[in-house]
């Protein structure tokens, strides 16, 4: 079985995250880069099925920048065989849909049997992306999955809805994306990241990619701003009626549910 | 600035993550409630923490002596305690690779190395520890086995571990009547004494192994008989290297906390970093820790390299460098104030962990008599 994990590299989750003003995109150099959380524990769900089952082939797929060969080798490092990387300065700033037609080119004729991928990302939270994906390769999408079975032939697992957990299952090939329900990934050993530096990554260009991806992006970033300061809330002194001023105030910003009318 | 090569910066890298997400978050805990978190070393098996330079075949990380005084100074600043187990750990991991037969490496390193069964070295006793020649612990040759009796003292991990790996005497008085053999938990008549209580070193047990008409196969014996003072004393070296390497992680904290502490914390009107005392004092912290590093790494390379002079070098480091650490330790401390001395600040954990390394793997006392012979010995 040929496995395709779907990794990004994002700003330091725990760092303080900014936007260039000037492009209103992601600000890389601000703080550490790492690979999306989400994007470790799809990878976990790729190695662990590798585990118990000799033969299985994990392939890291990602787009972005140079500096995302790093994320790739801490993937390969974990485990994951090789890695294919689109990279193309005329992606940058790519939206969604260009990011998930070049994703979909990179992956089709690849042979693949499964795509795992998280269900959103830390930075952009977009969380369509796999959707995407799957729509332009014409695959069954399961997204969301808190748990993910998977045989040779099928995969499955269990979504939390508003009003209940659907269990939900596709033929492969299919592609799924995963909540934090799911494992957290393992460290990588010492020897997987000696190891690393000889796995292949291949770096694909638009070129690479075909024609249709010369196209400009269906939207581009007008202006950003910054985010403004925070203000001073509002300070509630107790002269008698601070409880029901309390409540009033957060049933108005809607913070609780409103008390059934009588 | 010595600088790592590419792979070395990788592994320090694996390391940090390892020692900031599943050591650090827990060690003023695990201090305080003297718990030996045994899964948590499952863990750092994966990660290739069981066997650092033990050869790959039975599992090991294939490493060298250089990488692992690296490996060991970041783990200790997620956790001394957990760290310094792993050296010693790692110490005996490393005798069964290197004097075992390979029937003795195919059956006891694969467990070890990925610390599903963690291992306990036993020379010292409650009559002799630094004059470790002098032990007492005898092993009687009957038949196709060897009867172990007598007590073992200060053994860390005892009672958790699955293997012992115990000094005892199957000859004449003296070195060379020492042999090396490996006892599994479980054996009739063998068993522990309670966890002591002690100053530092709280998160991994430290226990009597009580050895009573112990009977092992011979197949047990590393090595030959009378080998046992040299396999131990071989076992030190890398023990003392990677002691060393803990002691500076767990100061070069304490001295990062402390920088921290001096640009945030206000007296007099402005911040501590501002008070040119503090200044020196943090300047003859981060020199003294950088010249141990700088002589830990040259032991290191001179162990890696089978240099003549690797024992000597090996004392040196760990002298100097458990000795610079604990008082940039201690420094630390004070600079905290009031605060340090509080174990939710992890400051006087470190304090009380570190002076530990100046006593243990050959006190720094006898370091300096092996430094010291070796130029007698050595000079004309």
């Amino acid at each position: 079985m040929k496995i395709m994990v779907l990794v990004k590299q994002v700003p330091d989750t725990w760092g303080e995250r900014t936007l260039d003003l000037t492009t209103g995109w992601v600000d890389r150099a601000a703080t550490d880069r790492v690979i999306d959380e989400i994007g470790e524990r799809a990878l976990e769900v790729a190695l662990s099925r590798r585990d118990a089952n000799k033969g299985t082939e994990v392939v890291v797929v990602t787009m972005g920048p140079a500096e995302c060969t790093a994320a790739l080798r801490k993937a390969l490092s974990m485990g994951a065989d090789s890695a294919i990387h689109v990279l193309d300065d005329a992606l940058a700033g790519a939206d969604l849909g260009r990011t998930a037609r070049a994703i979909a080119a990179a992956v089709s004729g690849t042979g693949f049997d499964l795509i795992v991928a998280g269900n959103e990302s830390t930075d952009g939270r977009g969380g369509v992306l796999p959707a995407m994906v799957a729509e332009l390769l014409r695959l069954p999408h399961l997204g969301s999955l808190d748990s993910v079975e998977l045989t040779d032939s099928t995969v499955g697992g269990l979504r939390s809805t508003e009003h209940g957990t659907a269990t939900v299952h596709a033929a492969l090939p299919a592609i799924v994306s995963i909540t934090e329900s799911l494992p957290e990934a393992r460290f990588p050993s010492f020897k997987g990241i000696l190891t690393a530096k000889k796995k292949p990554i291949s770096q694909l260009s638009l070129a690479d990619l075909g024609s249709t991806f010369a196209q400009t992006p269906g939207t581009v970033i007008r202006q950003a701003t910054a985010k403004p300061p925070r203000t001073a809330g509002t300070i509630t002194v107790d002269s008698g009626t601070a409880a029901a001023e309390l409540a009033e105030f957060l049933i108005a910003a809607r913070l609780v549910p409103s008390p059934p009318t009588r | 600035m010595h600088t790592l090569t590419e792979d070395q910066a990788a592994i320090v890298d694996a390391v940090r993550s390892f020692a900031t997400s599943a050591l650090a978050p827990n060690a003023i805990e695990w201090d305080q409630t003297k718990h030996f978190p045994v899964d948590v070393l499952r863990d750092a098996g994966e990660l290739g923490l069981g066997g650092i330079y033990v050869r790959e075949d039975v599992g090991g990380s294939g490493l060298s002596r250089s990488d692992a005084v690296l490996i060991f100074e970041e783990l200790a600043k997620g956790d001394t305690t957990i760290a310094a187990y792993i050296s010693i750990h790692n110490m005996v991991v490393w005798m069964i690779d290197t004097f075992g037969t390979d029937e003795q490496r195919e059956r006891w390193v694969p467990g070890l190395a990925s610390m599903d069964e963690l291992s306990s070295y036993c020379l010292t006793e409650p009559g002799a520890g630094s004059d470790a020649a002098a032990i007492t612990t005898s092993a009687v040759r009957d038949g196709d086995e060897f009867v172990l009796n007598g007590v073992k003292q200060f053994i860390s991990g005892a009672g958790a571990s699955a293997i012992y790996i115990v000094m005892a005497r199957t000859g004449a008085a003296g070195p060379k009547g020492i042999s090396a053999i490996v006892v599994p938990a479980g054996t009739p008549g063998l068993s522990f004494g309670p966890n002591e209580r002690k100053m530092g070193w709280n998160a991994q047990p430290t226990r009597q192994v009580v050895l009573d008409r112990v009977r092992v196969p011979v197949g047990n014996l590393l090595g030959e008989e009378g080998d046992g003072f040299t396999i131990a004393m071989k076992g030190l070296n890398g023990g003392r290297l990677n002691v060393a390497a803990c002691s500076l992680g767990g100061a070069q904290w304490a001295l990062d906390q402390s920088i921290a502490y001096l640009r945030q914390r206000r007296a007099f009107g402005q911040p501590l970093a501002a008070q040119q005392s503090l200044v020196f004092a943090i300047a003859d912290m981060e020199t003294e820790l950088q010249a141990a590093r700088a002589l830990l790494r040259v032991a290191a390379q001179s162990l890696d390299d089978g240099d003549a002079d690797a024992v000597a070098l090996c004392a040196m480091a760990k002298r100097f460098t458990t000795d610079v650490a604990f008082t940039v330790a201690n420094s630390a401390l004070q600079l905290h104030g009031g605060y340090g001395y509080l174990a939710d600040y992890g400051i006087e954990k470190v304090v009380r962990d570190l002076r530990v390394h100046q006593i243990l793997e050959g006190s720094n006392e006898i370091m300096r008599l092996i430094v010291g012979r070796s130029l007698l010995e050595d000079s004309p």
